[in-house]
């Protein structure tokens, strides 16, 4: 893998820090007129999700990381694994939980979502954006009720709960917005 | 699709920025304090190793030479002086190679000026006087004044003048910044650098001017060292809302002195294989003839301004930054 320079540090770049891959967020070149000149840098862990602060000396150089991001398509959880697949190769892919983590409850079979590959081995999941659900369970809601006032629990099929307005039923499809898994429209099917 | 040809800083800052110029001249008119012009290109370049240089071929067939665009105009404003030209200004270009970033661009404006006769603490009076006139529509806090040693230990508990290994470790580490203890190592001056630019500089000056004098002598560069504390120089920088704005000194006159520093700092860009340069002879030279004493004191324009118009990247000050120059 290729090295950079603190000169190349920007936006996005992905480097290897403390043997864990990163992503750099900022990057400030620090340096008083008569003294030594610093890269102080703002950097995420890809593995943690942890935002750090590093220095470094400027010129230093460090090691590029092998991360990429593919869109694959959500296949199957088998129990212990969850399986994907690249739709242009075919090529599939596995991870558990661990990767998974949250991003499991939004992921319905079939749905295309990003899977970010470190040494070709799946780091972590994204779910679009938006994702259409059914939902499963819900308390039947008072008929004429459409201020959305309150609200109640809902399950949908993937598992998740999200709060959804009171006239929303069972077997409803309704829109998720999974960064902040709020409730945004029913979907007319 | 057609390249950006837009400037990148607003017409208003422009506006602002002939205005700073017209207000500087008239400061120094009124104090008879004389405008001067030297080159940008010289055959000679200081040897400061933090200070990287852009050399450039003149070419006087057959003839060829490599002339330096100046990092400061220090070196010949001191011929001035000691010329008998008295106390001079300029406003001029400067080029720092390798430096950009929010507060860098590789070339940017320096005024530079110096008064014959006057101490450190007197030179620091009329700077103070420049930034009321020039803030005067900004309410600023009274300017501070600190030393280097005073105001390093009220931020860091470290005395930086007493380099204790162990002290400035532990205080890394208790600071979230263990990488400095690879990075200085058993350098004194690199640690100072580090532990100043992250824990003490951030907090100067906030909504004032912070002047930080009696630096360390390992940082004295073109200064005098103390004549009451040889631990110290007679050097003071500028800050506000931490950001370096100044660097001044009381000026260093002895030419042997000053070439041993010359061959120091030669000495470290061997070392560091760094771009080799030569000593300014005909500094040296007029250093011997005679520089009145005198102090001087440089200040970025660019960080002016951005102070001046609360912008927060040299980007919003600047027509066209290197990126689009």
């Amino acid at each position: 893998m290729a090295t950079y320079s603190t000169n190349e540090f920007k936006a996005g770049l992905k480097v290897m820090l403390d043997n864990d891959p990163c992503a750099i967020i900022e990057n400030e070149f620090v340096k008083p007129g008569k003294g030594q000149a610093f890269s102080r840098v703002k950097i995420r862990n890809l593995k943690t999700g942890r935002v750090i602060e590093r220095t470094f000396k400027s010129g230093e150089s460090i090691e590029g990381a092998d991360v990429v991001d593919v869109e694959m398509q959500y296949l199957y959880n088998d129990g212990q694994f969850w399986h994907f697949m690249v739709p242009d190769t075919f090529e599939q892919y596995q991870t558990d939980e661990k990767v998974v983590g949250e991003s499991g409850k939004w992921l319905k079979d079939q749905d295309t979502c990003t899977v970010t590959l470190w040494n070709d081995a799946p780091l972590a999941i994204s779910p679009p954006n938006f994702v259409d659900l059914t939902i499963t369970e819900t308390d039947p809601g008072v008929r004429g009720d459409t201020s959305g006032g309150g609200g109640k629990p809902a399950t949908l099929e993937t598992g998740a709960v999200v709060r959804v307005p009171l006239f929303v039923q069972i077997g409803e499809v309704i829109k998720v917005d999974t960064r902040t898994g709020e409730y945004v429209s029913r979907v007319k099917e | 699709m057609l390249p950006d040809w837009r400037p990148s800083c607003a017409i208003e800052l422009m506006r602002l920025r002939a205005q700073l110029l017209a207000e500087l001249r008239q400061f120094f008119a009124e104090r008879s304090v004389l405008e001067v012009e030297t080159p940008i290109l010289s055959h000679s370049i200081g040897t400061d190793p933090q200070l990287a240089f852009f050399t450039t071929e003149y070419c006087l067939s057959p003839r060829q030479q490599t002339l330096f665009l100046q990092t400061s105009p220090e070196f010949a404003m001191k011929r001035l002086l000691a010329a008998g030209s008295g106390s001079i200004y300029q406003i001029s270009k400067a080029f720092r190679n390798g430096e950009s970033g929010r507060f860098h661009n590789p070339e940017f404006t320096l005024l530079e000026w110096y008064r014959v006769g006057f101490t450190l603490p007197q030179l620091m009076d009329e700077i103070d006087e420049l930034f009321a006139g020039l803030f005067s529509g900004q309410s600023l806090q009274e300017t501070q004044r600190v030393s280097y040693q005073d105001v390093f230990i009220s931020y860091t508990g470290l005395d930086p003048l007493v380099f204790s290994y162990q002290d400035y470790c532990v205080f890394a580490r208790e600071s979230q910044l263990p990488e400095a203890v690879t990075i200085c190592g058993y350098d004194h001056g690199m640690w100072l650098d580090f532990i100043f630019s992250h824990k003490v500089q951030p907090y100067l000056g906030e909504n004032s001017l912070c002047m930080v004098y009696d630096y360390p002598a390992c940082q004295s560069s073109l200064a005098r060292i103390s004549e009451a504390n040889e631990q110290v120089t007679d050097r003071v920088e500028l800050f506000m809302n931490g950001i370096e704005l100044g660097n001044g000194y009381y000026e260093l006159a002895d030419a042997k002195e000053q070439s041993s520093r010359f061959d120091k700092e030669l000495a470290i860009r061997k070392q560091e294989e760094l771009p080799v340069t030569v000593k300014d002879q005909r500094l040296i030279a007029a250093l011997e003839s005679g520089l009145p004493e005198c102090s001087g004191v440089a200040i970025g324009l660019d960080r002016l301004l951005m102070q001046l118009s609360g912008s927060s990247s040299i980007d919003e000050v600047l027509s066209f930054p290197i990126r689009c120059a």
